[in-house]
């Protein structure tokens, strides 16, 4: 009978005891996801119709402000959404005509027009954005989140 | 047969009552007992014993510095409510708050700078306590966890100042930020989402400033103020370290709290209140133009305390320079008390005539050395370059890291071969240590210029 009711007091404790701990849990959970990032729509973050792709000759580098990112035609004509954020350490990398790269103004990254690293101290490639083409010939970029990528590859370009 | 009624006891006059109601002993207490009584019953005098070691009150043991560290951190309180009513912490609106208090505001600038300044001055005197603690070996038996308490207190100052920066929105607060989160980046695994959900998206804004805001003014002080008031706690129970010089006694001798003690804060204090009003009524807080997310800067330099972390990441590969390198010696840092324990030289500077030296040195080599593998690896190193068929964590990473902790494993066991103290070889390991990062954030504070490149002073 006492040893039934001390294994009854140890069952209670352990139960006490995992509750609180679950209220613990939950309640961290709510707190994280109370805190976690928002997007507005419309903002950076979002989707941006960017028309057809007539519009942008090969070669060219097109700064989309609102988006933060660079739509690259490249030479031979494949697309690319390039994120304006430097990999090194966040600056913004703007696109130098003349010498047709990104030259990072912060501590002197260089990348080539697909985003390759030409010039440490930036160890990746420049990130990208997930962009589409649709039936008609329009481009689509979403901003949601920026594809890091380990190293420039023909896989990342668009081809249409 | 007179018929006086007999006189209730004397009450005293009603001024009087509603004093002992507040105060309840003499305010002037006559004597040394009664001056006890007074520190062990006001709430505020109460976090001193009522009876201090002697020549613990020596200035030139403390520093107090500690003591410092309270009243910066009061007028940190007092400055940044006044702040509080004038900002407005939107991208929109925050920098016009900037303005107004340089334009507007009755002496918003005086505010503005002193706020600005203290907090700064929170970290090098942060600094300079626990290179105290350190060097005078305050932190033995049974004071550990108090030196690990204020490690955090020193890390929760690194971050209020951090997320205090980003206030004003100006191009100096936007990249700084933007920058020294990018160091959180490199963290593997949690980097990410932890930089994400600091920044409230992927990139320095709205969010951001949000998050900084709520972080600045509520999380981080609430935390330094709990953190703070079991750290005096430990220091009331455990009584400070009693100083003394090489192979002298331990002195004994007490004195009351109440004025030995009190007084010379008072004085400290206040000497300290006029230097810096004076100091902040001259000298401006930086303010540059408008926050621009679309053009950075060059070069784009993190906050001053970061720059020995960011010069880091000039020289290794990041995880090394972000994460493994800063991790150890946080770590070494922690277990600094809980290695050392040798409690015979507790409260003599540096441990011994020998342990004087040997810091001095080893401060030396630290300061030379650092400038020299700078300089070196500017112009000639290039792991990289020499091994292009490893990949740049290995080169770039493992191959330092091991070549530094070589020398130091050497400098170790040379200094033991001569037959050193223990404890005195890691202090001159410690020393050797805090010489070259100190000289990593010289190095990036001033002699980086565009691009980062070395700028010498002489070319
Ligand atoms: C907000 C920050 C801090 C405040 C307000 C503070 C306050 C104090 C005060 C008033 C003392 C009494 C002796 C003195 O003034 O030196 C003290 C002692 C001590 N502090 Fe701090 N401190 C802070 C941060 C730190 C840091 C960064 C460390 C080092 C990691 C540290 C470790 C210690 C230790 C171990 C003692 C006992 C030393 C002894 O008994 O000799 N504290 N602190
Ligand atoms: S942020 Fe671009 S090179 Fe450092």
């Amino acid at each position: 009978m006492s040893e039934n009711k001390l294994l009854r007091k140890d069952f209670m404790n352990i139960v006490w005891g995992a509750a609180g701990l679950l209220a613990i849990t939950e309640l961290s959970l709510v707190g994280l996801s109370f805190l976690s990032p928002r997007t507005a729509e419309g903002e950076f973050g979002g989707v941006f119709k960017l028309g057809h792709y007539d519009q942008y000759p090969a070669g060219s580098v097109t700064l989309v402000e609102a988006g933060r990112f660079y739509l690259v035609r490249l030479p031979e004509g494949g697309l690319l959404a390039v994120y304006r954020r430097c990999t090194h350490l966040g600056c913004a990398v703007p696109y130098d005509l003349s010498v047709g790269k990104f030259v990072c103004p912060c501590h002197g990254s260089e990348f080539t027009m697909d985003g390759d690293v030409l010039n440490e101290p930036a160890s990746r490639p420049l990130d990208l954005f997930t962009l589409s083409v649709n039936e008609v010939g329009e481009i689509e970029v979403d901003t949601s989140s920026p594809v890091e990528r380990d190293q420039a590859s023909p896989n990342h370009i668009v081809y249409i | 047969m007179t018929d006086h009624p007999t006189h209730p006891p004397e009450k005293p006059a009603l001024l009087t009552r509603i004093q002992q109601s507040i105060q309840r002993g003499p305010i002037r207490p006559p004597d040394d007992r009664s001056r006890m009584k007074m520190v062990m019953n006001s709430l505020i005098l109460h976090i001193h014993p009522s009876k201090v070691s002697k020549p613990a009150l020596k200035f030139t043991y403390t520093f107090g510095l500690g003591g410092l560290l309270i009243l910066l951190g009061s007028i940190l309180a007092v400055t940044g409510i006044l702040l509080l009513f004038v900002y407005t912490p939107s991208p929109d609106a925050a920098y016009d708050s900037m303005i107004a208090l340089q334009t507007e505001i009755n002496f918003g600038n005086l505010i503005r700078n002193l706020h600005h300044w203290s907090g700064n001055l929170m970290v090098v005197v942060g600094v300079l306590h626990l290179l105290r603690v350190f060097y005078t070996a305050g932190f033995t038996r049974p004071r550990e966890f108090n030196w690990v308490m204020g490690i955090t207190l020193l890390l929760l100052i690194i971050a209020a100042n951090f997320t205090g920066y980003l206030l004003p929105w100006d191009q100096l607060a936007y990249w700084a930020v933007t920058v020294g989160t990018s160091l959180f980046d490199y963290i593997p695994i949690i980097g990410e989402p932890l930089t994400r959900l600091l920044l409230g998206g992927p990139e320095v804004g709205t969010a951001t400033l949000t998050n900084f805001y709520g972080l600045h003014i509520a999380v981080i002080p609430l935390a330094i103020f709990a953190i703070v008031s079991f750290h005096i706690w430990r220091v009331r129970k455990d009584t400070i370290t009693v100083p003394r010089e090489i192979n002298q006694e331990r002195d004994k001798g007490k004195v009351t709290t109440l004025p030995h003690l009190v007084s010379i804060e008072f004085v400290f204090a206040l000497v300290w209140l006029a230097l810096l009003i004076t100091w902040a009524a001259f000298v401006n807080a930086p303010l540059e133009e408008a926050a621009n997310p679309a053009h950075s800067p060059n070069p784009a330099k993190a906050a001053w305390y970061f720059m020995g972390f960011q010069e880091l990441l000039l020289h290794f590969h990041p995880v090394f320079g972000a994460i493994i390198i800063p991790g150890l010696g946080l770590m070494v840092l922690i277990l600094v008390p809980y290695l050392d324990q040798d409690m015979e030289t507790t409260g003599i500077w540096f441990r011994s005539v020998l342990g004087r030296i040997l810091a001095g040195l080893s401060f030396f080599l630290g300061v030379a050395g650092t400038f020299g593998f700078v300089w070196l690896n500017e112009y000639y190193l290039d792991f990289p370059g020499w091994l292009p068929f490893l990949p740049s964590s290995i080169s770039n990473g493992w191959v330092p890291l091991a070549v530094i902790l070589l020398i130091l494993i050497g400098y170790y066991e040379l200094l033991k071969a001569f037959g050193i103290k223990t404890c005195e070889a890691r202090q001159a390991i410690f020393t050797l240590l805090l010489a070259s990062f100190a000289t990593l954030t010289f190095v990036g504070i001033f002699l980086r210029g565009e691009g980062m490149a070395l700028i010498l002073p002489w070319s």
